[in-house]
């Protein structure tokens, strides 16, 4: 239901009013602007000098983009973990031994519920502690991003195939098809189309997410822009506003992707699966919802 | 195991500090998000520009920068502080206030979700009959839209839970701060400390996650 059926066409009393709240907005807008700029201006974060270093080429080329690399890398080796590790054992859910489909459903909802920060912080030290191997950041944040999201890949997985109208399955086994080629020939080409939206969504969590590399000091876009740049200059508002505008812009970009899969998907009549809605924080709705 | 049962005070100190942060957390982005989704639907555009500028950029900077920013430059450069005098609780605020800004983005997000599940139908036929704008809402939409979105808040609440972890980088300490100390201090017990603090946030989100699924289905309104 779009927002703009929920009201009548404001008659006079409506648009006295509406004025009248746009005024209180735009004064509360200005108030808080004011109160921002008052307080950044109070502790000498407007001067030029702090802003200079993101105009020289050399803070870009030297640090920004080294880190944004950093972020990038991690998220696209990340992404393809987590895509393996959701197709197996989101597939492993929907077998028909208990063996595969327990063990799969225990490792799911394990990692679904673990936050990734104790798990990057867990490959760190236990690779240490068990092989003696001292793990650079990378590979931890890798890790712990491709357990978690691979499960609620896999969790994408299994709603997809299961979003499938079931029509499809039964004609496929009618016709001689057997378990295998059901899921191969029928039932995933379908649900890949209705799964698109939700797995690029997750992207955008999973980019978002290799922000905690910071913690484990991985040379990403925020260590450069955000520890390495302050450091060198000082201007820690600054730098925090241009690193913030730099991840903003990267998740818009993604997230207009995902919304245009979804409109494309909607029209497409070509697969039997209704496009799945992404839920913005963990990926999918739970079950049962 | 002996690692975990030696630093048993440690560690239940550790999640209780969690907890705390959790739920105040909840409380306050429950509010600030059902102010912001009225903000996000309502017929002023300046009000739904203002809405929808600030979960836009909430919501897509890394939780850990809304933290950093919290403790770096709200606390030490720009010098507004909750109480200077005592660091824990003005630890604990600025962790609250950085987690509620993020958080809050879902809640708002989630609503406004829930408000588009109701047919439209729905909000039509209440015109009809002659509601006004808030009687159809308190009476028809609303109460629709609550209850389609019971599962998904509970989504926001474990994600809640399982964020407050990233705290971490604000210098409050709280189950992963303890955790980490514990890691990279005693070697051996790695694999028994891991599982032991896995074990502990999944006792704070599996419930979360069953309680809001059974009253979602329970509450569920068939169509």
């Amino acid at each position: 239901m779009s927002t703009g059926v929920l009201f009548d066409a404001p008659g006079p009393r409506a648009r006295l009013r509406h004025n009248v709240l746009t005024l209180v907005g735009l004064l509360a807008a200005l108030l808080a602007a004011w109160f921002v700029w008052a307080r950044f201006s109070a502790a000498g974060q407007w001067d030029a000098e702090l802003w200079k270093p993101f105009l020289d080429p050399e803070v870009w080329t030297g640090l920004i983009l080294p880190g944004l690399w950093g972020t990038l890398s991690a998220a696209a080796v990340s992404a393809v973990l987590a895509l393996l590790f959701g197709v197996v054992f989101g597939l492993g859910r929907l077998s028909d031994h208990w063996w595969l489909r327990l063990p799969s459903g225990g490792i799911v909802e394990f990692f679904r519920s673990v936050p990734v920060l104790i798990m990057i912080f867990f490959a760190q030290a236990g690779a240490f502690a068990i092989f003696g191997y001292v793990m650079p950041a990378f590979w931890a944040v890798v890790i712990g991003l491709t357990l978690y999201n691979g499960s609620v890949l896999a969790e994408v997985f299994r709603s997809g195939v299961h979003s499938v109208a079931r029509g499809q399955s039964e004609a496929a086994y009618a016709l001689g098809l057997r378990k295998g080629g059901v899921m191969r020939l029928i039932l995933l080409p379908q649900a890949v189309t209705a799964m698109l939206p939700a797995i690029v969504s997750q992207m955008i969590v999973l980019l978002k997410d290799t922000a905690l590399g910071y913690i484990i000091a991985y040379e990403d876009l925020l260590n450069a822009g955000f520890r390495v740049v302050p450091a060198n200059y000082g201007n820690i508002i600054p730098a925090a506003i241009v690193v913030a505008a730099v991840y903003i812009a990267l998740n818009l970009v993604l997230g207009w992707f995902a919304t245009w899969l979804e409109g494309r998907g909607r029209r497409s009549r070509r697969s039997a699966a209704t496009p799945m809605k992404a839920d913005p924080v963990v990926g999918v709705p739970p079950l049962g919802a | 195991m002996s690692a975990l049962i030696e630093n048993f005070d440690a560690i239940i100190a550790g999640f209780w500090s969690t907890i705390r942060l959790a739920a105040m957390s909840a409380v306050l982005s429950l509010l600030l998000g059902t102010l912001l989704v009225a903000l996000r639907v309502s017929p002023v555009p300046v009000l739904r520009g203002m809405g929808t500028l600030y979960v836009t950029i909430l919501r897509n900077t890394p939780l850990t920068l809304v933290l950093l920013f919290c403790a770096l430059g709200i606390s030490n450069t720009l010098q507004l502080n909750f109480d200077v005098e005592d660091p824990a609780f003005n630890g604990y605020w600025l962790a609250v206030l950085g987690l509620t800004a993020y958080t809050s983005t879902f809640v708002c997000e989630t609503l406004r979700a829930g408000v588009n599940t109701v047919p439209m139908g729905q909000a039509e036929a209440s015109r009809a009959i002659g509601l006004t704008f808030a009687q159809s809402m308190r009476m028809v939409i609303l109460p629709q839209a609550f209850r389609a979105v019971i599962a998904p808040l509970g989504s926001v609440l474990i994600a809640l839970i399982k964020n407050t972890t990233v705290v971490i980088v604000a210098g409050y300490a709280e189950a992963a701060f303890v955790m980490k100390d514990m890691l990279y201090e005693s070697a051996g017990t790695v694999v028994m400390v891991f599982l032991g603090f896995a074990a502990g946030y999944m006792i704070l989100t599996l419930p979360v996650g069953y309680l809001t699924g059974w009253l979602a289905r329970r509450l569920a309104v068939r169509r």
